[in-house]
């Protein structure tokens, strides 16, 4: 329980979850800006307090690809990345899942050239919901360093066997500085024992991985990713009680629901801007405005039973995204939208896209987001997308 | 005692596998996974070999082994070689199997990456001199004058118009503890080199060519005889690279005629006299340089 309070960046907090957790192979390739993630792990590598073998791969590509090979002689592996990078290995990305090798992976939101831009947003992992990666969005330091013992915990899971990518916002999450509770390494080993794989390279029964499969099977093969990553709504939750149990901190399953008990007005979103929204949520109450906020955790699997239900009890439901799928609309509101489909109530919904490459969401931004939502819930007519900051009004 | 052709093992360890007849490829993994023996962690990635070796449920491959991303061979077998060197894993061996294409172009980055970390790996390129698996479309390493889906022989060209891309010393040029070219027309030279990388500290590499009756438009029991001739006319060349220094194995006194082999090859019947003249003067090139830089056979040139 008790552990140390340091005052670390996102980054840090995921390095030194990592050291806690003791992958036996790290292969990353630098990338701003996950590269602290890498510089702090091969300082630990090198002072002995890590003893993980430490690959300087030549790519995102291959590092991914190396822990697909460590993954299947049984190695806990662990690989960093961001934006350009995550794309460069998307091929790995899917044969990674769909061997089912319980690779970690955390990704650092940035935007995607071109306009080429180092900044923030999140249209690297969102185009990347399909990869049969389950997907979890942090939204501070603590929570980044949580999810990544948790993380270990649900990706290994018999059950589940799926890897798992943990986001963080680039620069606003990865390079602020908060204070973080680490915990002990005896509680983390309690809570994530030494890897014991289910399916791996033996020698005394030799099997072939991540082979092919035609017509006459791939169906099921794809069953079973599904039915995996569905099942793993459970195993996340016992994963965030057993934490509890031994750590003390509370999470909350797919979705955190903040003031939204009796709220006619509720904006969802992901990441760091949570934050912000809690804030901007707080003051609008306080001038008597029944507004709540729904952060989404994981987006994988996805929230479809919560997100069904704030549905049901809103009359206007918003995404805020950092993220644009072009001649459409922000994935993250094409998913929300989706799950509410089936409601016998469908509240009004708007898409907010804003945040693109590191542009700051404002506390103004935000309370214009929640009028035009009010005014929805009114009845009146809004666009669906609204690209909530441009410069030309 | 080293390994030979009484000594080599009966175990099977590639079989059932749906090759062609008469593949040069499937020749080469089935040595080579003799020589390695059960203790073997094996990569191939997208090729002919790992396409016609884990069709689910039949598995014919019967060490642990899994199919890689296309350009990735190189960085899965690096992250076998970590993982067993951090699990404690004792008395191993990391072997791949790729194509040319999934070495000399698409693989050649990974490939790099591995040499420079030293990772302890056999890397193994079958060399059937075009991409053979998707229909024979000319790769890096598909010679001159060579008739493919993509570089046709016609009126105005010849079919590929570039010479073979130098694998061998370009991966030698990485000072790799061990490199070696060997070919399937050539199996106790190509057995010794396989002992060789199996007993290698340090990453090494062996490029083996592959004849494929399918992609060559040569008869399936010709396979190893053309094998035998690509090196006796000089086409081919059997060397090591080994403690920085280039060994050349066979240093023939005269060539085979280029015409015998190519003639028995429909990918080349359209070569012309001056087509074939070209072939000559890459070889007669290569050769010069060769003769005049690396060690000999029983020491200096004839």
């Amino acid at each position: 329980m008790s552990g140390s309070r340091q005052f670390v960046s996102g980054d840090e907090a995921v390095a030194l979850a990592v050291r806690l957790i003791k992958p036996h192979v790290i292969a990353a390739y630098p990338i701003t800006p996950q590269t602290i993630v890498v510089e702090r792990l091969s300082d630990f590598v090198e002072d002995g307090s890590l003893r993980s073998e430490y690959m300087h791969v030549e790519s995102e590509h291959s590092a991914l690809a190396a822990c697909m090979g460590a993954s299947a002689v049984g190695a806990r592996t662990f690989t960093a990345t961001s934006s350009q990078g995550l794309l460069y290995m998307v091929e790995c990305l899917h044969y990674a899942s769909g061997s089912r090798f319980p690779i970690v992976m955390m990704n650092a939101n940035r935007s995607l050239a071109a306009p080429w831009s180092i900044f923030g947003d999140q249209r690297d992992s969102l185009s990347q919901l399909d990869c049969g990666w389950l997907q979890v969005y942090a939204e501070d330091a603590q929570e980044s360093l949580d999810l990544m013992l948790q993380a270990y915990r649900i990706a290994e899971d018999a059950s589940v066997l799926t890897p798992v990518m943990v986001n963080l916002d680039g620069f606003v999450l990865t390079h602020t500085y908060e204070v973080v509770e680490v915990p002990e390494a005896t509680d983390v080993n309690r809570y994530l024992p030494p890897y014991k794989p289910t399916v791996k390279m033996d020698f005394e029964k030799p099997i072939s991985m991540s082979i092919s499969a035609g017509p006459l099977w791939h169906t099921e093969f794809r069953l079973q990713q599904q039915q995996a990553a569905l099942h793993a709504r459970e195993v996340i939750h016992a994963a965030e009680a057993e934490f509890e149990a031994v750590f003390g901190r509370h999470y909350n399953g797919l979705v955190e629901e903040y003031r939204c008990e009796d709220a006619e007005v509720v904006l969802a979103t992901l990441g760091s801007v949570a934050g912000t929204v809690r804030l901007v949520v707080d003051e609008l109450r306080e001038g008597g405005t029944k507004v709540g906020l729904l952060k989404l955790r994981w987006l994988r699997p996805f929230p479809v039973e919560e997100v069904a239900s704030i549905g049901e009890r809103v009359k206007a439901l918003g995404v805020l995204e950092k993220n644009i799928s072009f001649g459409y609309e922000g994935s993250v509101y094409s998913e929300v939208n989706s799950a509410i489909v089936r409601n016998r109530n469908v509240p009004a919904t708007i898409n907010f896209v804003a945040g693109l490459a590191g542009r700051d969401i404002t506390r103004e931004d935000l309370i214009g987001m929640f009028n035009i939502l009010q005014e929805a819930a009114r009845g009146e007519k809004t666009d669906r997308v609204i690209f909530s900051q441009t410069r030309w009004g | 005692m080293a390994v030979n052709v009484k000594n080599l093992t009966d175990t099977e360890y590639f079989f059932g596998h749906k090759a062609c007849g008469g593949c040069g490829g499937s020749l080469a993994v089935r040595l080579g996974m003799k020589v390695f023996g059960p203790r073997t962690f094996m990569a191939m990635p997208a090729s002919c070999m790992s396409t016609v070796g884990f069709i689910f449920p039949h598995m014919p491959v019967f060490t642990n082994a899994m199919i890689t991303p296309f350009p990735a061979a190189a960085a899965v077998m690096s992250g076998m070689e970590a993982g067993a060197k951090a699990l404690g894993i004792q008395d191993y061996h990391v072997l791949g199997f790729a194509g040319d294409g999934g070495t000399a172009d698409i693989g050649l980055q990974a490939l790099s990456g591995a040499i420079d970390r030293g990772d302890r790996i056999t890397y193994i390129c079958y060399d059937n001199e075009a991409y053979m698996n998707t229909g024979v479309q000319k790769s890096g390493l598909t010679p001159y004058g060579t008739k493919t889906t993509t570089s046709p022989a016609g009126a105005n060209l010849p079919g590929s118009i570039r010479p073979k891309k130098n694998l061998f010393e370009i991966v030698a040029a990485h000072d790799i503890p061990y490199a070696a070219t060997a070919s399937v027309g050539y199996p106790q030279d190509y057995l010794n080199k396989l002992e060789k990388a199996k007993n290698t500290q340090g990453t090494s590499f062996i490029h083996v060519l592959a004849p494929c009756p399918t992609g060559w438009g040569s008869e399936p029991e010709l396979s190893v005889e053309l094998g035998r001739e690509a090196v006796d006319t000089g086409l081919w060349v059997l060397a090591e690279y080994e403690g920085g220094e280039y060994n050349l194995n066979r240093n023939p006194k005269g060539f085979l005629s280029i015409r015998t082999y190519l003639g028995k090859q429909g990918r080349f019947k359209h070569l012309t006299e001056e087509n074939v003249a070209v072939l000559e003067k890459h070889r007669d090139y290569r050769w010069e340089k060769i003769r005049s830089r690396w060690r000999l056979p029983g020491g200096k040139q004839e």
